[in-house]
């Protein structure tokens, strides 16, 4: 039966106060770093949700996002790149609503049951940006969340769905808006959220011939913690049952919010355990699954929980602005062109995928790869070698002003990997206090810059996290 | 196969350097003119005199660069860019030229003129852009943090070693009417600097600079029938390392506390040179301090100091004018400044003028040989160039 064989979750290490954001407003959002955005972080999902597993068996990947970084040009292929995905995937982006993660599960579901896929990977992230300090900014959060979906020994199988569509101007973002617009408070909840949502439990209970007590854990879309509560309460969920929100520790994550939940439900979940799956955004959708005793099966993604409880606290709202890039720095003065394309298009392996050559003659292993080996001087004998999972060591290092970002002076790593090569890169999320010779590093996807309309990524090394 | 040796072969008969600094009401033009005729005087030549040329700079984009303002004859005009090697270098293919039989009279000009562009230095280039955003002070400080470790110096150990090589630099400095930074400084001024790359400084690093320099070289027979203090070139060395210039990609074998290239280099210049031990025999060394690490390095990169050894030397003055070598003797790229071109034979008119005397202040005593050492790179991946000058 077709079903979720693996999953995992990402939550940006930043958490900013809300109280820097309103006064005396409890909890923290998670907030993007300032070299992430969405597809950085799907690939820190899909890595979470990818770990041991034999990557030859997907056949299709989707992202899916209401803040794709361009509006023309495939999120997915990237994400399938950094992924060191097979190039014979179908990538496509899944966009322009709340929904879009829920309604990739979907499909990606039929592709497997029509036996066109053999693995889907759908892969969810979201930074939304409200006007700074509005309510959208307030209640919102980043974060990610993969799963991998298949036919056999799925550890989760999935019951049914029922659809519903709600052509409404209740949240919206134009061509021309930088922030997310919405009509006022009243009509968005009351004709918008929380009349479809009860539209969609209404539609599915009696589909399915279900009621709220059938489910061991029920996941709802949620723009804020009160609503959220309000109508699950309303509509006959025992509060214990209905899954945390992740409000006052992530936000609402957009397109990854209930993608997001769902992980974290997974992580406690038992054999046998119902559960209700229901989204929102012009429209809704709702989904029944079935833990199978597979569930055991899946670990070692640090999910959501792991993620979690890894955090460094921003506590200012002006760091915050300047990573979202709402206050220029002085750095700006000088702007950086882009890349070169055909450059871009030929550095691709070594670049986005990470992969090193090692040589054949002598196994030394170069990076980038070299077509004469650093080592025994051999042409042309090399295989690639991914170096994106491999855990490194730093040799040395220095915090550099000259080249300042948004979160500081540049920490540059020389880093010697196990099993041989060497990279010379960014170090990012770090204290400058906890950097020194010898320590042990992992690699992540970040966006190095962006000029000439080109975002432009590559690996970054970071302190590594429990959970590796 | 032997490499073979310039020695006493060619001779430089008159050199130029302008003031080094910020030169904001002159363009590189009025620097090459500057340069090239104080060169012509010294030499009592002619401009007509000059059969070929070389031009080292790392902005202009051909001959044409000197041979506009300078009006040369349609002779030719090599333009030689090799990063921060690209004066010496020039030097040195000038040097070939004349060696070769080719010709008897030939003009070398190092100039940059740096201070029109924003930043400091460096542009964009067509590659993948995700490399090459490092700053050069970041790419130096890696060898500090790993030469601390490894000498097992603390923090406050080093920054004190580094800054005692900014001090000395710009005592010398202070003593030379061309140079960017006239000032003496103090140790606690460089230790308190704003922070550039940790553990660099402000005042470990040398600044943005505009200037030229130029020379007129030629056979080593005619050069008695211009003057009697012409100077010789003993040795030149050259190494290139096997590093790509990109800057994530280092040699995975590098230990980031040793100098390769300067090391070739400087081995072969020493034999052309006839030079055993290069801590008794070479009088004085003009050095590429772009950076105060860098010239640690090069101590004992040229065998001047014992590795891991430096910190003892410069606190037994080793290196300064007074010493056993003294180093950068009209303040280094420290203190000089660093218009990348010009460098390179800026450190050749240094030694030329301190074995003829006339140094004024700063003049070392009996100096028989002069090194100047010059690279472009990153530790890891250099190109340095060796010119070692001696009397007739």
């Amino acid at each position: 039966m077709a079903g979720i064989i693996s999953f995992g979750g990402y939550v940006p290490i930043y958490r900013l106060s809300r109280n820097a954001i309103a006064r005396g407003m409890p909890g923290e959002k998670a907030i993007c770093g300032f070299d992430e955005d969405s597809i950085t972080m799907a690939v820190e999902a899909g890595l979470d949700c990818l770990r041991g597993r034999d990557r030859s068996q997907v056949d299709a990947l989707i992202f899916a996002s209401t803040t794709s970084p361009y509006k023309e040009k495939q999120a997915a292929v990237t994400v399938a790149n950094a992924l060191d995905l097979r190039r014979e995937v179908l990538t496509m982006d899944s966009t322009n609503t709340l929904r879009a993660g829920t309604l990739a599960l979907g499909t990606a579901l039929d592709a497997i049951k029509a036996g066109s896929a053999r693995q889907v990977l759908v892969v969810a992230a979201d930074c939304r940006m409200g006007s700074p300090r509005g309510d959208l900014d307030r209640a919102s959060g980043d974060g990610a969340a993969a799963f991998l979906l298949g036919k056999d020994g799925e550890a989760v199988s999935v019951v049914g769905s029922y659809n519903l569509t709600s052509d409404v101007l209740d949240v919206w973002r134009s061509h021309a808006d930088d922030y997310v617009r919405s009509w006022e408070d009243r009509f968005v909840i009351t004709q918008g959220y929380e009349k479809v949502i009860r539209e969609a439990v209404a539609g599915t209970t009696k589909k399915f011939n279900v009621t709220p007590k059938d489910f061991a854990k029920a996941i709802f879309y949620g723009p804020d913690a009160r609503s959220h509560a309000g109508i699950t309460r309303a509509m006959g969920f025992d509060p214990a049952q209905v899954q945390n929100g992740l409000f006052e520790t992530v936000g609402s994550s957009g397109a990854a919010h209930v993608p997001m939940q769902l992980v974290a439900a997974l992580e406690t979940a038992k054999a046998g355990d119902k559960l209700l799956v229901v989204n929102y955004g012009d429209g809704a959708d709702a989904t029944i699954l079935q833990v199978t005793s597979n569930i055991s099966k899946v670990k070692g993604p640090r999910g959501i929980k792991g993620h979690l409880a890894l955090k460094k606290a921003i506590n200012d709202y002006d760091t915050y602005a300047r990573w979202r890039q709402l206050l220029s720095l002085p750095e700006d003065r000088n702007p950086v062109g882009g890349p070169s394309a055909p450059a871009v298009l030929r550095e691709q392996d070594s670049v986005v995928r990470l992969h090193a050559g090692k040589c054949k003659s002598c196994g030394f292993v170069n990076y980038p790869p070299q077509r004469v080996c650093e080592n025994c001087r051999a042409k042309d004998q090399w295989d690639p070698w991914p170096l994106a999972e491999r855990k490194g060591t730093i040799f040395t290092f220095t915090h550099d002003y000259l080249s300042s970002t948004a979160a500081g002076p540049t920490t540059w790593t020389i880093v010697d990997f196990e099993g041989g090569g060497r990279i010379a890169t960014a170090m990012t999320d770090r204290d400058m206090e906890e950097v020194r010779i010898g320590l042990p590093v992992e690699m992540t996807f970040r966006q190095i810059r962006f000029g000439g309309g080109v975002h432009n990524y590559w690996w970054k090394t970071r302190a590594i996290r429990a959970g590796s | 196969m032997a490499i073979g040796t310039i020695k006493d072969k060619v001779a430089i008969i008159g050199m130029g350097c302008t003031k080094f600094g910020e030169s904001w009401q002159w363009d590189a033009e009025d620097l090459i003119v500057d340069a090239a005729y104080e060169a012509y005087e010294d030499a009592g030549i002619d401009p007509k005199d000059i059969q070929a040329a070389w031009v080292g700079t790392t902005r202009g984009s051909s001959g044409a660069t000197i041979a506009g303002p300078l009006k040369l004859d349609y002779v030719p005009v090599t333009r030689v860019e090799n990063i921060c090697a690209t004066g010496a270098d020039a030097f040195r293919n000038a040097c070939f030229s004349i060696a070769a039989g080719m010709y008897d009279i030939v003009l070398v000009v190092g100039v940059e003129k740096t201070k029109d562009a924003w930043g400091r230095g460096g542009g964009g280039s067509a590659d993948s852009g995700v490399r090459g955003i490092r700053s050069a002070a970041g790419g130096y400080a890696n060898v500090a943090t790993r030469y601390f470790h490894e000498c097992g110096l603390t923090f406050d150990q080093g920054k004190e070693m580094l800054a005692k090589v900014a001090v000395k630099n710009h005592h010398n400095g202070s003593m030379n009417p061309k140079a960017h930074f006239q000032r003496e400084i103090t140790i606690e001024q460089v230790v308190k600097a704003p922070m550039i790359a940790w553990p660099l400084g402000l005042y470990d690093c040398c600044p943005t600079t505009d200037g030229a320099a130029a020379a007129v070289i030629c056979r080593a027979d005619l050069a008695k029938n211009f003057k009697d203090d012409y100077i010789l070139v003993k040795g030149l060395g050259m190494s290139v390392g096997p590093s790509t210039t990109g800057m994530d990609r280092v040699i995975s074998s590098y230990d980031f506390i040793h100098w390769e290239e300067t090391e070739r280099a400087s081995k072969q210049a020493y034999e052309m040179a006839g030079i055993k031990n290069p801590r008794k025999e070479v009088s004085m060394a003009q050095v590429h301090d772009c950076f105060t690490i860098s010239e640690i390095m090069i101590y004992e990169g040229l065998g001047l100091a014992k590795k891991k050894g430096s910190k003892q030397e410069i606190e037994a003055g080793t290196f300064t004018l007074e010493g056993e070598v003294p180093v950068n003797t009209d303040g280094g790229l420290k203190a000089m400044g660093h218009p990348i071109g010009a460098s390179g034979v800026r450190k050749i008119y240094e030694n030329y003028k301190q074995l003829q005397g006339k140094s004024g202040p700063r003049q070392v005593k009996n100096p028989k040989l002069g090194l100047s050492h010059s690279q472009g790179g990153w530790p890891g991946g250099f190109m340095c160039c060796i010119t070692i000058l001696g009397h007739r």
